[in-house]
């Protein structure tokens, strides 16, 4: 789970890791407030889950509570890559000196969290891991001992040589593991890490991606998911028990398993279709969960045809012909439908579908040509 | 042989007294696998399935001399579950629950390791040698005993994949689910190393999918350690960046984890990739033929008959023996 930099900032301020004073809104005049209460300059930015808002436009230097004012209206509904600006973090503007990089990643090579250091802070890593390599320091922390300070002493040397910073930077390192490893985070990144020209250290941006397997035990971090910036139907699919991502095209596919789900895309293209999105009902799926999975492919106007595919396993097929059964009879849908069925209650699933009129093969390369011609 | 499981697995279940472990116990008791105990605390005592519940691990593979632990109990226990089934002393677990938290595993995979213990998983469909054992929830009537092994990061892409093999006649040595995590205790390499010592294996299936770069890791080892051959096929290669496909390992990041790289680097090392499922089988009996020379068994069965054949000896006699021969050669 992504969450905004003003919410990473929070956690960051929990950890006592600096960042600077800062408030978020969602009107201009709210960052004219702000603004006027700090006496100071401000940066006014975008509060999206993506990167390169400072390109796009979406970060802005204000230097008086005018400017604020309207650098905020100019932001805020702004598209950042596809995504509607709702608010705004409004805080200090830094004197900045320098600009370095710490961020730690759950490396699945190594199965460790591994920090990375850079002096070249600002930008974004994968272009400096590119371009400069030599430019990067990066060590595996023992998952059994924790980060020992000298460690965390030694990456910040890598980045500083005056040690008055390094050993400030080996404590913001140090804290910033601790974030990475009781928040349960799979990304825990400070870009650009700023000296300021009074000699301190201070994290300027922030970025947290949450592991979701881990949020049942951070009831307090769960609370920080923001709905608007989620898309509506991935949500209704969450709440369900079904895993979705929506595409471009128009045959929608629904298959019991992530594996054969995206292997039943790929074959759609194959094939010279587009499929419309991705969508796993998971093992032990009750009809009930075949209902909300059509709900929410019968929603997109762009879907031509249902494909349903399903290997029985834990899975049984009776339980998914009785769900397609249920939710055509609630649902009418506009778009026809093709099945397929192998495994586990295979006959009594091909009985119930031909009840009431409908047909299904054992073949997945035969319905995804059936649904070809269907949508044709 | 196989590799990992066999005759001599003798599996506890974790969660046995659970929706889907009741009804696994049963259904790998079928199989024939030797599920000699169950775990759940506070039901000591009781049976399922004809299976004596114990309240710790510790006991139960004290009395049972279990040697392999199965794991259906829900993700908020599961990692306690790894940790109590490698205290009490089993060798293999296999840990079926879905939803573990990452950075929970880095201590679990760095601990195991250590204490020489292998994790199948989590987040796997589980293991099965066909006609030998079966530890997980895979349906055990599509597949067939045979020669190929099979290694996947899927579940039902892989009873897809297998299917396809059983239809056309290609039988399994063994097929493991090594799981959809990014953090999993056996990866491709483990399997396809213990593949490659297998006598009861000829030719190898990996299925592998986006996200991570364990299937990059795979060809160079296939290049250096691999002489049997391999089949390949990868999922997801319509799938978009940085969205995560149903699996919490199938996640193009940036400009890694791409279908595209990972066919690539197998096709660099000879390694042929199905464009389609339906393609496996065809692939395999290809790479079958050209690369397999008559297995020394089958050389000595043969060399034995030719010569009781000139001894006069009748020809089914003859074939009988040279059986025998080859199975010692073995």
């Amino acid at each position: 789970m992504k969450i905004h930099e003003y919410q990473a900032k929070e956690i960051f301020a929990k950890f006592s890791i600096p960042i600077p004073k800062g408030e978020v809104t969602s009107v201009p005049d709210g960052a004219r407030q702000i603004a006027v209460r700090y006496q100071r300059p401000v940066m006014v930015k975008a509060q999206v889950h993506v990167g390169g808002r400072g390109k796009a436009g979406g970060i802005k230097y204000c230097k008086d509570p005018d400017e604020a004012f309207f650098a905020a209206q100019d932001i805020l509904g702004m598209n950042i890559k596809g995504l509607t600006v709702k608010k705004v973090l409004v805080s200090d503007a830094v004197d900045i000196a320098s600009e370095a990089y710490v961020g730690i990643v759950l490396d699945r090579v190594t199965k460790k969290a591994v920090i990375m250091v850079s002096p070249a802070g600002g930008i974004d890593i994968e272009e400096v891991a590119a371009k400069t390599p030599e430019q990067i320091m990066k060590f595996g922390v023992d998952p059994i001992m924790g980060l020992r300070l000298f460690e965390a002493t030694k990456l910040a040397m890598f980045i500083y040589k005056d040690f008055t910073l390094v050993r400030q930077c080996a404590i913001i390192i140090s804290k910033l593991y601790r974030v990475f490893m009781q928040c349960d985070a799979s990304l825990a990144e400070i870009n650009p890490l700023v000296g300021t020209k009074d000699g301190s250290l201070i994290a300027l941006d922030a970025k947290i991606v949450l592991d979701d397997n881990a949020l049942f035990r951070h009831y307090d971090l769960e609370a920080l998911r923001d709905f608007d910036a989620e898309d509506p139907d991935e949500m209704t699919a969450k709440k369900a028990d079904l895993s979705f991502v929506k595409l471009d095209g128009y045959i929608g596919c629904c298959v019991n398993g992530a594996g054969l789900a995206m292997a039943t895309m790929d074959l759609v293209k194959h094939f010279g279709g587009e499929p419309a999105n991705f969508l796993d009902i998971g093992g032990s799926s009750s009809p009930e969960k075949v209902i909300a999975a059509m709900k929410i492919i019968t929603s997109d106007p762009k879907v031509k045809v249902i494909l349903f595919n399903i290997f029985g396993g834990i899975t049984r097929c009776d339980d998914v012909a009785n769900g397609i059964v249920k939710a055509v009879e609630q649902l009418k849908p506009r778009v026809p439908i093709v099945v397929r069925l192998t495994g586990t209650n295979e006959e009594k699933a091909r009985e119930i579908l031909q009840g009431v009129g409908m047909q299904a093969t054992s073949s997945m390369e035969e319905v995804v040509k059936m649904a070809l011609e269907k949508a044709a | 042989m196989a590799i990992f499981v066999d005759k001599n697995t003798k599996v506890i279940v974790q969660g046995i007294t659970g929706r889907d472990g009741a009804f696994h116990t049963q259904q790998m008791l079928t199989y024939g696998t030797k599920v000699v105990g169950g775990v759940t605390p506070g039901k000591g005592g009781t049976q399922t399935h004809g299976v004596p519940v114990f309240d710790t691990m510790t006991e139960a593979v004290k009395i049972t001399k279990a040697n392999t632990s199965v794991i259906y109990v829900p993700p908020q226990f599961a990692i306690d579950a790894i940790y109590e089934a490698a205290e009490a002393g089993v060798k293999l677990i296999v840990c079926i629950t879905e939803g573990l938290p990452a950075n929970d595993m880095l201590k679990v995979y760095h601990y195991l390791k250590s204490k020489d213990i292998r994790l199948i998983g989590p987040n796997c469909p589980g293991i099965i040698s066909p006609g030998l054992s079966k530890v997980g929830i895979m349906p055990a009537q599509i597949h067939k005993k045979g020669n190929i092994g099979v290694v996947s990061r899927s579940g039902t892409l892989t009873y897809e994949i297998v299917y396809q093999l059983t239809n056309a006649g290609l039988g399994q040595s063994t097929c493991i689910g090594i799981g959809g995590d990014p953090v999993i205790g056996t990866n491709f390499i483990d399997c396809l190393g213990a593949f490659e010592k297998d006598p009861d294996t000829r030719a190898v299936v990996m299925i592998g999918e986006i996200g991570g770069s364990d299937e990059e890791m795979a060809a160079e080892f296939i290049r250096k350690k691999m002489k049997k051959p391999v089949v390949g096929f990868i999922a997801g290669r319509s799938a978009p960046p940085g969205k995560r496909m149903g699996h919490a390992g199938a996640i193009i990041s940036g400009s890694s984890g791409l279908a595209s790289d990972k066919i690539k680097a197998l096709n660099a090392v000879g390694v042929p990739v199905a464009d389609i499922p339906s393609q496996v089988p065809g692939l395999i009996a290809d790479r079958m033929k050209k690369k397999v020379s008559v297995p020394r068994a089958k050389k000595a069965a043969s060399r034995a008959k030719a010569k009781l054949v000139k001894k006069g000896a009748s020809k089914k006699v003859a074939i009988k023996i040279a059986k025998k021969a080859g199975k010692k050669k073995r």
